[in-house]
């Protein structure tokens, strides 16, 4: 694609976030006094910014670009992500877990592991967290430095630099706080920035009921538009109804999941998984100013969280119904395909006889490097054999007829469709804005747990808090050089990302089930912890290497030992792999703790276990602040939205 | 943690809502979307509805009783 060409009000939008988020930090600097001010933000943070910045955290670009893609790929079923997913885990971290985290006073979660068990799970929990933040941080650069290079024609090396610079700057002079408040600035420009976008795109379609209506449509025949191969066919609700398609089986519906794996794979492993154990995000709970602030916190954040599907996931659907709409002249983006290949597929369509329509198409195939439309790339070679076309003509020409999509595309494609200079900048901006928050809030969440779980546990204990402070000062700085190679990483290897997300999973599905016994069962013991822990993630790696989905070779994807098992898709594989890795983490954590001794008092476990803690008397605040109430209310409003769109 | 949030969100949204509304009306012609047969002068509405919400947003500063941050 060519560059964009930005104008002045675009960029002056751009320099004026970038100038606050400095700023932000600059003026923070004056508080960084102790290392708990630098990393934890020394507990100080009002609930409503803890709140905002808990959900900021994990909206990074990935979660933007992936869930327009996800929305054009499954429809509204991938609701279920925040639904059944995400707002139910929140709502369990706030009420029951974090009164475990806050009042431990530990000032990470694998801190909070040492304290219930010992020194070898949190060293196993530190030491994986360390790397997953450091990659994800990466990842999350070289997406924005790529994108910048695709939509601006910036050089990847420059942006790669100038953004790690501006994160870089903003957190070594504000830590943990710079990122906080600046996650909530992040917060408000991607609801403002993105909400005029989805609003034009609606009304370009035609309403709410008139996409539906499209989408209907489209899922009785989703390979004419090229989202799923030939011969597949679903009901007409398929993208527009979340319940009913995967209530019908896994062939029934575009993610090819069946309920079971949805509700336990993803509503429970997974999403507690995250959301509850996952330091990045409980970090900004842990940054309350009191109890009460800190179980709010989750709540909070479920509020916005609960209707974020109608900002990010309503794009994706909004693009499959406009390029089912022959008169919007859109279509979903297909695979970015470099200009001298463009140059030579148009070489190929002007060398082209109309009369061999075979031999045509697998020429411009062959000079794309891309599946392309038969029928329209010989309409193509036809109309220009009797007319002359432009070059740009036939390249416009090319780009329609490519029979692949490229979905991470779409959001960005919707910002360029729909956005004038001015209001282009703002969503330009609130991109850039999640991208590089993604960078700083993972960075901010490696350098407290490198300092406090590794450096401090381990390798250099006792020493003056100035000495941790600057250690993590200089580790800020070594995070984001780590996430710079990261993305270099990445950027080499297009199986980078898949990779990175496979060893996430691995990693992710277990640990719910340590965390969950620790806080439940007193009996719990430090060896059946570590060992179940491991084991959980030893069986994930089992798992995946003997079951692969549908349409994969085995490799990367799986199915490389031994093909016991085929999925009929990804999600479906990765769900049950989170299912079969939490029971194995469990049943083994569970065993082994009953055969070996514990070596904590019950006294030593106070504060730390469900039934060794008083419970939290919440007379003296107002009943809507009250976290078990306010939970409730919101897993009403959470089914009540589930059913609305069953 | 001595800086109220609220002044620099406040701040930044009052800024870009008048750039987007300067914009709109100086350059009404290519701050206009044409979507579904209607012509909106989408800068122009957005710059106002952002502009709305940063001055409510240092309003809600100002009544936390901070003084706005020296820089």
């Amino acid at each position: 694609m060519e560059p964009i060409h930005l104008h002045k009000i675009d960029y002056s939008i751009l320099i004026a976030y970038v100038g606050f988020v400095i700023g932000i930090g600059w003026m923070l600097a004056r508080y960084m006094k102790t290392s708990s001010d630098f990393l934890t933000s020394a507990r100080s943070i009002p609930t409503w910014v803890t709140g905002l910045a808990f959900i900021s955290a994990n909206l990074g670009a990935l979660e933007l670009v992936g869930m327009a893609a996800s929305g054009a790929k499954y429809g509204i079923a991938t609701a279920h992500f925040y639904w059944v997913g995400a707002i139910p885990a929140m709502i369990f971290l706030a009420v029951f877990m974090m009164p475990f985290y806050y009042g431990s006073k530990a000032r990470s979660t694998p801190e909070y592991l040492k304290m219930r068990f010992d020194e070898r799970v949190r060293g196993l929990n530190a030491v994986a967290f360390a790397v997953m933040t450091i990659f994800a941080s990466g990842i999350s650069m070289d997406a924005l430095s790529k994108l910048l290079n695709q939509l601006l024609g910036w050089n990847y090396n420059f942006a790669l630099l100038i953004c790690s610079g501006v994160v870089l700057l903003y957190v070594l002079k504000g830590g943990l706080t710079s990122a906080i408040y600046t996650e909530v600035l992040q917060f408000f420009m991607i609801v403002l920035g993105f909400a005029p976008v989805v609003y034009l795109g609606l009304k370009d379609v035609g309403g709410w009921g008139a996409m539906t209506h499209s989408l209907q449509a489209v899922a009785v025949n989703p390979p004419a538009l090229g989202l799923k191969d030939a011969g597949i066919t679903y009901a007409p609700d398929a993208w527009t109804s979340a319940w009913t398609p995967v209530l019908a089986g896994s062939e029934h519906n575009p993610m090819g999941v069946d309920w079971f794996a949805m509700i336990f794979g993803l509503g429970f492993v997974l999403s507690f998984g995250y959301w509850c154990t996952n330091f990045l995000v409980v970090q900004r709970a842990m940054a309350a100013k009191n109890m009460t602030a800190a179980r709010n916190t989750p709540l909070v954040a479920a509020v916005p969280k609960m209707f974020f599907p109608f900002l990010v996931i309503v794009p994706g659907m909004i693009a499959v119904a406009l390029t089912s709409m022959p008169e919007k002249n859109y279509r979903i983006p297909p695979p970015i395909v470099s200009e001298e290949n463009y140059t030579k597929a148009i070489d190929a369509v002007k060398s082209a006889s109309p009369a061999d329509s075979v031999a045509a198409v697998k020429a411009v195939g062959d000079a794309l490097g891309t599946k392309v439309a038969a029928d329209k790339i010989a309409s193509l070679v036809a109309a220009n054999a009797t007319s002359k076309l432009s070059d740009t003509q036939i390249k416009q020409g090319l780009y329609n007829s490519i029979a692949e999509n490229y979905y991470s595309g779409v959001i960005l494609s919707l910002i360029k469709k729909y956005c004038p200079p001015g209001l282009f900048g703002l969503a330009l901006t609130a991109l850039l804005a999640s991208f590089m928050s993604g960078m700083a809030g993972n960075v901010t969440a490696f350098n407290t747990v490198f300092t406090y779980d590794l450096y401090q546990a381990y390798f250099v204990k006792g020493k003056s808090d100035r000495h941790y402070f600057i250690t993590g000062k200089v580790i800020t700085v070594v995070g984001i050089i780590l996430s710079m190679g990261a993305a270099y990483f990445a950027k080499q290897y297009d199986n980078a990302m898949d990779i990175i997300q496979l060893v996430f999973g691995f990693v992710n599905a277990p640990i719910f089930a340590t965390f969950l016994l620790g806080m439940f069962w007193k009996r719990t013991t430090g060896t059946g912890a570590f060992l179940g822990l491991f084991g959980g993630i030893a069986s994930s790696a089992l798992f995946h290497s003997l079951t692969i989905a549908h349409g994969n070779l085995p490799g990367v994807k799986g199915g490389y030992l031994h093909l016991a098992r085929e999925f009929p898709s990804e999600m479906a594989q990765n769900f049950w792999l989170a299912a079969f890795s939490f029971v194995v983490c469990f049943t083994l954590t569970l065993l082994i703790s009953l055969a070996t001794s514990r070596t904590k008092s019950d006294a030593e476990l106070k504060g730390l276990v469900y039934s060794l803690t008083p419970k939290i008397v919440d007379n003296n605040i107002p009943i809507y602040q009250k976290p078990a109430v306010v939970g409730v209310i919101l897993l009403i409003v959470c089914v009540i939205l589930n059913f609305i769109f069953w | 943690m001595g800086l109220d949030i609220r002044w620099p969100i406040g701040l930044m949204f009052t800024l870009i809502g008048a750039l987007m509304i300067g914009y709109g009306v100086f350059k009404a012609a290519s701050s206009t979307v044409l979507v579904a047969g209607q012509s909106i002068n989408i800068n122009l509405i957005w710059g106002v509805a952002l502009l709305a919400f940063g001055v409510l947003m240092l309003a809600g500063a100002v009544r936390g009783g901070k003084k706005p941050p020296s820089a």
